[in-house]
């Protein structure tokens, strides 16, 4: 059965008002009801373990729709048209226990193919591709199936990109290689900017990330992605919350790692990173770590990035959509 | 970019108007660095202390960063895997010339001799005027780099015939153990080493260096903690602390002040720099004033004015610096030696070239005053 756009909205409309607010959000979001920007928190079911790929089709699905207000296939094509070339920007720093699922991945490669990508128009890419391969994801240059390859692979941009205080070489897949990107972190702390989720994850496609450290990552971090460049071309962020982790990032450290089984989407990174602040910030109050900013590391880059006008980062404007 | 040497144009024209062109060596295979290396191939690196959760505090600059496993320190070349932290660039240098030991510049160390000069990828600073950005700037798996462990360095450098290597272009602080362990092996077979610096590293491996390295020469940026905080992404007491430290050593060092219009040469901060150099390191220290050309992010101020470096040389002499230099002004009178006594000729310079050298035994020929300086 198919259903029109309009069909979609209608039936849907009471979702997207109604639908399960995370606590945190609620009173803001009744108190504010002017909102700006969506971030959708798509959930699998329990499971024992794993990132079975069934279920994260169907959770990709449900977030899709639920973000976009429109089925899954005119979801997907208000991201991307079948002439793009796709960059999938995961995150595989820490390892086969903590980067972005392959299963999330594939799924994502379902549904574009299903709107008409070639699976060479998809790259999958990271720094390097000892990363990408130590996260389970094979190297691929075959145009028949989605290509697979890191920044070290690719090379950097002969040319300087600036925005403010970041001055870097962009990877070549940003550049040359990809018109979208759709960007896949994984929800971590980070034990220098506090916590690593969308804006961060493009620290992978400069060449001296080394540089932006200081100052808890403000404002590097908002200013790397401020670069038109990288910026004009992020159309989406699926934040793989499958698994999170709480402290000890970025790193895997499995005692502070946990299951959180969901899917994390928005348009607006800035948004979903503000977020996955209060996400890890709860999760430490509940196991008694003191907050961000009393550890010495509060991610204060997501601030400004809202100042320079990525997004928004005021919660009473974040509708926080629970599927 | 070349295989095995990075050039710019104002480079290449240097090389080639000097007959002294790139080298490279059989030995030496090029081929590139990834930081896909494997573990076991990797050198640990010295001056850290580890952290629990595997994490690690570096010890060598003062920015003593502490790194999370699987992640990189500010210079981008030492990296912690498992707890341990590893040197990505040691025998793997990215740059290898013959330069003239003028270059450098060191004016008061053997006069006019070859410096086989090495890089590697990296620096431990960000200074938006950095000439050589693209490989500082870098990390390891960006560039073609050399197989050139320390032995083969040294025999490479005694098989060209140089009485001296000199580590430069990038900051060696960050290769502080390929550095050490080249200087350890060339000293024992009588070949001098030299480490152009910005001085930003901590005492103790400085020290250690200090054991080992025959000369080194500061790049001192400014005489502001604004200036470092705003156009180097560093602090300027480190650096001062490391001159006094050079000085303790009784290591030969030599300093450059890259003079930056609008930035760093107001006359009162170059006063007070030269009051500074004249109490705490004395007047013996050469101070070399160069000219800044338009760089890197630093493209919207103009070259310095000649007059500009009149005026801080004149700065430095009456603060009673007895061997103060203009830089990247080739023909300038500034670029030659003086007696500081007697005020006579002693070494002509044209560019990086010697035109006549009439010290004899350390000494002024007319007045036998000693020149300070290692002159052979």
């Amino acid at each position: 059965m198919s259903i029109s756009r309009r069909d979609f909205i209608k039936d849907h409309a009471a979702l997207a008002v109604g639908a399960t607010l995370t606590p945190l959000a609620l009173q803001d979001l009744f108190a504010a009801p002017a909102l700006t920007a969506r971030v959708v928190q798509a959930n699998l079911p329990s499971a024992k373990s794993g990132a079975e790929a069934d279920h994260v089709l169907r959770a990709l699905d449900r977030g899709m729709e639920a973000l976009l207000q429109m089925p899954g296939k005119e979801a997907w094509a208000e991201i991307v048209s079948p002439r793009d070339i796709v960059g999938l920007k995961v995150s595989c720093l820490a390892g086969k226990y903590f980067s972005t699922h392959s299963s999330l991945v594939q799924a994502i490669i379902t549904r574009l193919v299903s709107i008409g990508l070639k699976p060479g128009q998809i790259i999958i890419w990271d720094r390097l591709n000892m990363d990408l391969q130590g996260a389970g994801f094979t190297l691929n240059q075959n145009p028949q199936q989605a290509l697979c390859y890191g920044n070290d692979a690719a090379g950097y941009s002969q040319a300087l990109y600036e925005y403010q205080s970041a001055c870097s070489r962009l990877s070549r897949i940003v550049t040359d290689h990809c018109t979208a990107i759709i960007n896949l972190p994984v929800l971590k702390d980070h034990g220098i900017v506090g916590i690593s989720a969308g804006l961060k994850n493009f620290f992978g496609a400069i060449d001296n990330p080394n540089k932006y450290h200081d100052s808890c990552g403000d404002p590097y971090v908002a200013d790397v992605n401020m670069i038109p460049a990288l910026r004009s071309k992020v159309r989406l962020t699926i934040c793989d919350a499958i698994t999170a982790q709480y402290e000890g990032g970025p790193p895997f450290m499995r005692q502070w790692n946990w299951p959180m089984r969901s899917l994390l989407l928005a348009k607006d990174m800035v948004a979903l990173d503000r977020i996955c602040w209060t996400i890890i910030e709860n999760k430490r109050s509940e196991n008694n770590l003191p907050t961000l900013r009393d550890a010495g590391r509060y991610p204060s880059y997501i601030h400004t990035a809202a100042l320079r006008g990525l997004g928004t980062d005021d919660l009473q404007k974040i509708e926080v959509i629970d599927v | 970019m070349s295989a095995s040497v990075l050039y710019d144009r104002r480079e290449f024209m240097t090389c080639a108007a000097g007959g002294l062109c790139f080298l490279m060596a059989a030995p030496a295979r090029t081929k590139a660095v990834h930081s896909a290396m494997k573990t076991d191939q990797l050198v640990e690196a010295r001056y850290y202390e580890k952290l629990p959760n595997r994490k690690i505090k570096c010890l060598l600059c003062p920015r003593t960063c502490v790194i999370d496993d699987l992640e990189r320190g500010y210079c981008g070349v030492r990296e912690n895997r498992d707890g341990i932290y590893y040197t990505l660039v040691y025998g793997k240098p990215c740059t290898l010339h013959i330069d003239p030991i003028e270059k450098k510049p060191l004016f008061h160390f053997l006069p006019g001799s070859e410096a086989l000069s090495i890089a590697t990828a990296g620096c431990n600073v960000f200074c938006k005027f950095c000439q050589n950005w693209e490989i500082s700037q870098s990390r390891p798996e960006q560039l073609p780099s050399l197989d050139l462990a320390p032995a083969k360095l040294v025999a490479l450098t005694r098989e060209k015939k140089c009485p001296v290597i000199a580590f430069t272009y990038n900051e060696p602080v960050v290769f502080t153990e390929y550095m050490y362990d080249i200087a350890e092996k060339a000293r024992g077979v009588g070949v001098h080493t030299a480490m152009i610096s910005n001085g930003y590293i901590q005492a103790k491996p400085l020290k250690d260096l200090c054991r080992v390295l025959s000369a080194v020469k500061i790049d001192l940026k400014a005489f502001s903690e604004r200036f470092y905080k705003e156009l180097v992404s560093g602090q300027l007491q480190p650096v001062l602390d490391s001159l006094i430290l050079l000085k303790q050593e009784k290591i030969w060092f030599e300093i450059v002040y890259l003079v930056i219009p609008g930035q760093n040469d107001d006359p009162h901060e170059l006063s007070s720099l030269c009051k500074w150099i004249y109490k705490e390191l004395g007047p013996g220290v050469p101070l070399h004033f160069t000219r800044f050309y338009p760089q890197y992010r630093l493209t919207n101020v103009p070259a310095t004015p000649l007059q500009t470096l009149q005026k801080a040389r004149q700065i430095a002499q009456d603060a009673g610096l007895q061997f103060v230099y203009s830089g990247n002004v080739p023909g300038d009178p500034g670029e030659n030696t003086y007696c500081s006594k007697c005020s006579e000729l002693l070494i002509k310079r044209m560019g990086y070239a010697i035109a006549e050298n009439r010290i004899k035994t350390g000494q002024c020929p007319k007045c036998r005053t000693p020149i300070p300086g290692v002159w052979k």
